[in-house]
């Protein structure tokens, strides 16, 4: 491989984590479900901010996680500041998580990610319910964020394969 | 002292959390909420220099999404475009073995023509909005369970006002809720806050179709008691809200278990066009 290819490989795998955020924000990625007269959304974001903030908050800054959060209100028509808010929120439980823990493994996380996402849903409909006024069915958002909450494994293992790409490129790097 | 110990420590990972920049940040976490925060306060401004900035801001991120996402888009279309031509190649097989009596179909045309005539005399349809608007395609097709909106290529550039009627072909599919410098938002017909006038022919019962988040049917709400409203009966806008123009088809009745639903005639999921009316 040329350098220039090298180089613009090096940089995508190190920015995977970032691009995939945005890509879910911008082109409103997360998948909304009917199921039997309820309707439910998938929050994909939730994952990928709750699992780079915990393992790498290297590889996703805060800046862009706002930016993100600014993009998805726009997005969605949300008010806009409300998932900048989520997804700060989120990042600082990840990191208040990865502080105060000694273990590190796939079932301690997937409860963390559960308190998680009730603490940043409830703040969510506080918000949007008590201060903008915007009709939201209650049960579509608990069922969407227990949905979010059982995908979470899946996404980990992803986002652990896509971890071991950056450090194996990050590696080829220093012994350069 | 252990208590203490942990509350310390706890006090520590605070101050680590929330206000340390860390390796190659800009911004701490604590100044970032409090801008989020800020920024979200100002929702309150609906006018000025504030709101201005919100509209170049919105149609900034609609016009980047809408590039970003044609790749996506055109594979959905390519999608669409086979299962279309798969349709159309059975229809016309079909087609072949159907002996079309012609003659008998240009009575019925005749028919439905004189009908849409007397219908439309019915209903007092006005033409304010007729012959104005805009063919404009779709930047951003959102579907989450609190919204089912689209957000159009039209803005106030384009004289485009909050409470406009959208088309798709002929069928109504929704109205304009919020208009951007170069851009707007559709809020469709099948979303949960959508409500519009409509009348039922050929009996002109007036009643309101209400979005319930599917995209094929739609609730009635406000229909009299005792009606005599059947299966196939044509759903129009009645223009009783005085924004939407009258007499625009939305769909046909349809009923399941006993309950009567609208079932739309626009398909939402193949939607790339649409017509915007605007008053000049």
């Amino acid at each position: 491989m040329s350098l220039f290819a090298n180089r613009i490989y090096s940089r995508t795998i190190t920015s995977l984590p970032t691009l995939i955020l945005f890509l879910v924000v911008i082109l409103g990625l997360n998948i909304s479900i009917i199921y039997e007269n309820y309707d439910f959304i998938i929050n994909f974001s939730y994952i990928i901010v709750f699992f780079w903030s915990l393992k790498k908050p290297e590889h996703l800054g805060y800046g862009l996680i706002f930016l993100a959060g600014i993009i998805n209100d726009i997005v969605q028509s949300l008010p806009i500041g409300i998932s900048s808010l989520d997804y700060l929120l989120l990042s600082a439980i990840g990191a208040f998580i990865r502080n105060r823990s000694i273990i590190y493994n796939l079932f301690y996380d997937w409860i963390s990610f559960f308190i998680a996402i009730l603490i940043v849903g409830s703040v969510n409909y506080i918000v949007l319910v008590t201060i903008f006024k915007i009709p939201i069915v209650y049960e579509s958002l608990i069922l969407g964020l227990f949905v979010t909450f059982l995908i979470y494994p899946l996404f980990f293992k992803i986002f652990v394969w896509i971890d071991n790409l950056v450090r194996v490129n990050q590696n080829d790097k220093k012994n350069r | 002292m252990s208590r203490e110990m942990g509350r310390d420590d706890l006090v520590i990972s605070a101050r680590s959390i929330f206000l340390n920049k860390g390796n190659r940040r800009k911004f701490s976490l604590l100044t970032l909420i409090i801008v989020s925060i800020i920024i979200l306060s100002l929702e309150y401004f609906k006018t000025g220099p504030i709101n201005q900035f919100r509209s170049v801001t919105k149609d900034a991120v609609f016009k980047t999404s809408y590039f970003i996402s044609l790749p996506f888009l055109s594979l959905k279309n390519a999608y669409y475009g086979v299962s279309n031509l798969l349709k159309v190649h059975e229809e016309n097989k079909q087609l072949k073995i159907i002996d079309l009596n012609i003659e008998e179909l240009k009575f019925e045309n005749q028919f439905l023509k004189e009908e849409n005539i007397r219908l439309n005399a019915l209903i007092e349809e006005k033409t304010l909005f007729s012959d104005n608007y805009h063919l404009t395609n779709i930047l951003l097709d959102q579907k989450s369970p609190f919204l089912r909106s689209i957000v159009i290529n039209k803005g106030f550039k384009h004289d485009i006002k909050i409470g406009s009627a959208v088309r798709n072909g002929s069928y109504f599919i929704g109205k304009v809720v919020g208009v951007n410098y170069l851009t707007s938002r559709v809020l469709l017909i099948s979303d949960l806050n959508s409500k519009i006038p409509v009348i039922i022919e050929p009996n002109g019962i007036s009643a309101i179709v209400s979005g319930n988040g599917s995209k094929f049917i739609g609730d009635i709400e406000y229909l009299p008691e005792k009606n005599q409203i059947e299966e196939g009966h044509i759903v129009y806008t009645s223009g009783a809200d005085g924004i939407i123009s009258s007499g625009i088809p939305i769909g046909k009745i349809t009923i399941i278990n006993s309950e009567k639903f609208v079932k739309f005639f626009a398909d939402f999921d193949q939607i790339k066009y649409v017509k915007v009316y605007f008053k000049k």
